[in-house]
């Protein structure tokens, strides 16, 4: 840590260092943050932006950098503020890591900091007649002020940016997403193939698509802000609705970033079992997008298929967790209760049954002259583009990122089974498809590995620590991130140690997988097929509630 | 002819709690009497619809996914005529919202039930359609969606399991086999009503709106 330390101070002597906290946190003065920001990825090869946090500290605005190296798999954060509330600017890091466009696209919307220099400062979440930014603290949430509006949004075309001169004056310049010269086709946001309640807005040049306006924002709830008003034990329930198909892994994020900061240790059978649940959802959700992915080629059958052992997963939830759905089961300190005494039973019964059934849907699909046709190289994601735009999950690996947090940070119990990091080249549209299917093999492995396991324990034991009633952290900030079933989820919480018995956390922030998926539609599918837009979007795979949020 | 108590096959009148809504439909057809001709055209007509309803999906967040669940294998809705779920309004009979509606997506969903051909059904499946659920402090999200548009059933649950959908489902088809298509279904003039008041809801919100906006400008009370 303090060689990196020397060589950030090398590289920019205002920063000031904080080594308190569980990563390096460097604390950089605006101005000089861009340049550091070049030379950290350039020089010092953090070429991967885990998280990007938006802060309102009250007396300042400003964003929280979680920067990971690659190679080495270090991680430090920077912290970048400022104390002007009227109008808070910061400089763009966006053409350094090409997935901050959207990310401070989402600070603007939540905290309105304009970033200088960005290339497109629109709304993100929320309509863009909306008065206000809600993550503020000191946010009018009067319905007087926003009600509910039935007007469809107007000038969803007009964009700005804040262009920083040479001598150091900023200039506004006005300007329009599409040229009137394109000719722009809508896509959604009630569109059966978009997967929920995506929108597109997509220029076409005859057959192919020359560029993707991604218009987001469609189910964003504002679990953040909710979070804010909470207790820490309530706020367990929104990771599980964000996204349903990994509602596990997210929860147990949480719930590990929570057990961090109280220095919790969590009994190895609570473990367990929670990595346990988080490869059965992982398998249902793969079963999931295998079935969605094949019935948008119109191959219906192999969706039934893929539901037909998805519902074997739901009736070993259903079993022990009482619900098929948010299933609300990790709690901090282990999960709420033990497992169901078949428990061992039907997770072997699945393991034994999936590697013939898996077979089967390589024999439908995987082969098929369509299947091959619309998606071998098409939609082409370059390793470096994967990383620049901090795609990780089954898409990442597909491009050849070593990106698992299973492996490169791991959690629970990830170190002490066996298993594979499945890694394809291509990145097209089929290595995405068949890195899952490659996944599930490695679920099952995971999950007979676990079964023995458990055998051992018994089948009764601890499966729940010891947790205060009421949980108070101490003044600070963590991070967590888990490998959810489309990428490196991340929980990012902040107290500010407030002393009264009913602590609420200051701020609450999830960094999505999906978030950063949906950002390369638009490179996706630059020079593809129109049609092949839903195949592109289908592999990619992403739950549009976890975009939102 | 005599409507006292709909006979409906496969479902027997004990099975079903809480049936004030349609009990009172019942009781409205007794009321008024019914022709023996029309009463039966109106039987099969009743019949038939009731047994082919097409189900627009609308879904936005975890519920679809439950919904999803209901046309595979296992729950397999075709048995009861709902298993041709479209993707365009105009072909459904019946709107099936699933998920939470946010302000944002609130004017798309009053359109797409506008563009619903008649006679057209809403269905509000999960918490969060209902009362806005989890998410109810939120800033953005709608306490419900008979805010937008009326309601015809009900489904609570997060998700609501698959049987409790067929549950919600077999609502609906029990309240269109206990209606009267021909001559008195006053469906259009309750709808025109419940927009109505909506739209004097919304005049009055948006004229406190101004009256606000204005203070503030003025950074005075408005007096008059």
């Amino acid at each position: 840590m303090a060689d990196i330390q020397e060589k950030i101070g090398a590289l920019c002597p205002e920063a000031q260092f904080d080594t308190s906290g569980e990563l390096l946190l460097v604390i950089v003065p605006d101005e000089k943050w861009h340049a550091l920001a070049k030379a950290l990825k350039e020089e010092l090869h953090y070429d991967y932006l885990t998280a990007l946090v938006g802060m309102d500290w009250k007396d300042s605005l400003g964003c929280m950098y979680y920067l990971t190296n690659t190679d080495t798999q270090e991680m430090l954060h920077v912290k970048v503020s400022t104390t002007d509330r009227e109008n808070p600017r910061l400089h763009t890091v966006s053409d350094v890591w090409a997935v901050a466009n959207y990310q401070e696209r989402e600070v603007y919307d939540f905290f309105g900091i304009v970033f200088i220099n960005h290339p497109d400062m629109r709304r993100f979440f929320l309509r863009n007649d909306w008065v206000g930014y809600p993550l503020r603290k000191d946010y009018d949430d009067s319905p007087e002020l926003n009600p509910l509006r039935l007007n469809p949004e107007e000038n969803e075309d007009d964009t700005f940016s804040l262009i920083e001169e040479a001598d150091g004056t900023l200039k506004r310049i006005d300007k329009k997403v599409f040229g009137p010269e394109e000719y722009v086709i809508n896509v959604g946001p009630q569109h059966p193939s978009t997967h929920g309640v995506m929108r597109y807005r997509t220029s076409i040049d005859g057959e192919l698509v020359k560029k993707v306006d991604v218009v987001s924002g469609y189910i964003h709830r504002g679990i953040e802000k909710l979070c804010e008003g909470m207790s820490y034990q309530s706020t367990l329930l929104y990771p599980e609705r964000l996204d349903y198909m990994a509602a596990h892994m997210n929860r147990h994020a949480v719930c590990l970033c929570l057990e961090k900061a109280l220095g919790i240790e969590v009994p190895h059978r609570a473990e367990l079992i929670r990595m346990m649940m988080d490869e059965l959802m992982r398998l249902s959700s793969h079963l999931l997008s295998y079935g969605c992915l094949t019935m948008d080629q119109g191959a219906t059958t192999a969706f039934f298929y893929g539901f037909r052992e998805r519902e074997l997963i739901y009736e070993i939830f259903d079993k022990t967790c009482g619900a098929r759905m948010s299933m609300s089961y990790s709690t901090i300190g282990g999960v709420v209760k033990d497992v169901h005494p078949d428990f061992i039973k039907d997770v072997r019964h699945l393991c034994a049954v999936m590697p013939d059934k898996l077979k089967e849907y390589h024999k439908l699909f995987t082969g098929n002259v369509i299947a091959v046709g619309r998606m071998k190289g098409v939609g082409i994601l370059s390793k470096e583009d994967a990383i620049n735009y901090a795609i990780t999950g089954p898409s990442g690996r597909a491009s050849g990122v070593h990106c698992d947090v299973r492996k490169c940070h791991p959690y629970s119990l990830y170190n002490e089974v066996e298993f594979d990091e499945v890694l394809l080249e291509s990145g097209d549209s089929m290595d995405r498809y068949m890195v899952r299917m490659k996944e599930m093999e490695q679920s099952v492995k995971i999950l007979e590995q676990c079964c023995d396991m458990l055998e051992k324990e018994g089948i009764e034991g601890e499966y729940c620590a010891k947790v205060p009633k009421m949980i108070k952290l101490p003044a600070g900030h963590w991070y967590q991130q888990v490998e959810a079933s489309r990428g490196a989820f991340g929980v990012y919480i902040e107290s500010d140690g407030d002393p009264k018995p009913f602590q609420k956390p200051y701020r609450m922030h999830f960094q999505s997988p999906c978030f950063n998926l949906v950002g390369v539609v638009d490179l996706t599918c630059k020079d593809n097929l129109f049609a092949d837009l839903i195949s592109i979007t289908a592999s990619i795979d992403y739950v549009i509630p976890d975009i939102d949020r | 002819m005599e409507i006292k108590r709909p006979k409906i096959k496969s479902m027997k009148h004990e099975d079903f709690k809480d049936n004030e809504y349609i009990d009172q439909l019942v009781a409205e057809l007794n009321a008024a009497g019914t022709n023996v001709v029309v009463g039966k055209l109106d039987q099969l007509l009743n019949w038939s619809r009731s047994n082919s309803l097409w189900p627009f999906c609308f879904g936005t967040s975890c519920c679809a996914i439950e919904f999803m669940c209901l046309g595979a294998a296992r729950y397999d809705m075709a048995r009861f005529g709902f298993e041709v779920a479209r993707n365009s309004p105009r072909q459904a009979d019946y709107i099936m919202c699933q998920g939470t509606i946010t302000y944002r997506m609130a004017p798309a969903l009053l359109r797409l039930y506008e563009q619903m051909a008649e006679p057209k059904y809403v269905i509000a499946c999960g918490g969060c359609t209902i009362s806005g659920g989890p998410f109810k402090n939120s800033y953005c999200v709608v306490k419900g969606v008979d805010e937008i548009i009326p309601v015809d059933v009900y489904m609570p649950g997060c998700p609501p399991r698959p049987e409790a959908m067929f549950y919600g489902l077999m609502q609906l088809q029990r309240k269109i086999k206990a209606s009267k298509f021909l001559g008195g279904d006053n469906r259009k003039e309750d709808r025109k009503k419940f927009f109505e008041a909506k739209a004097a809801e919304e005049k009055d919100a948006a004229m406190r709106a101004e009256q606000m906006r204005l203070a503030r400008e003025s950074k005075a009370p408005v007096l008059e």
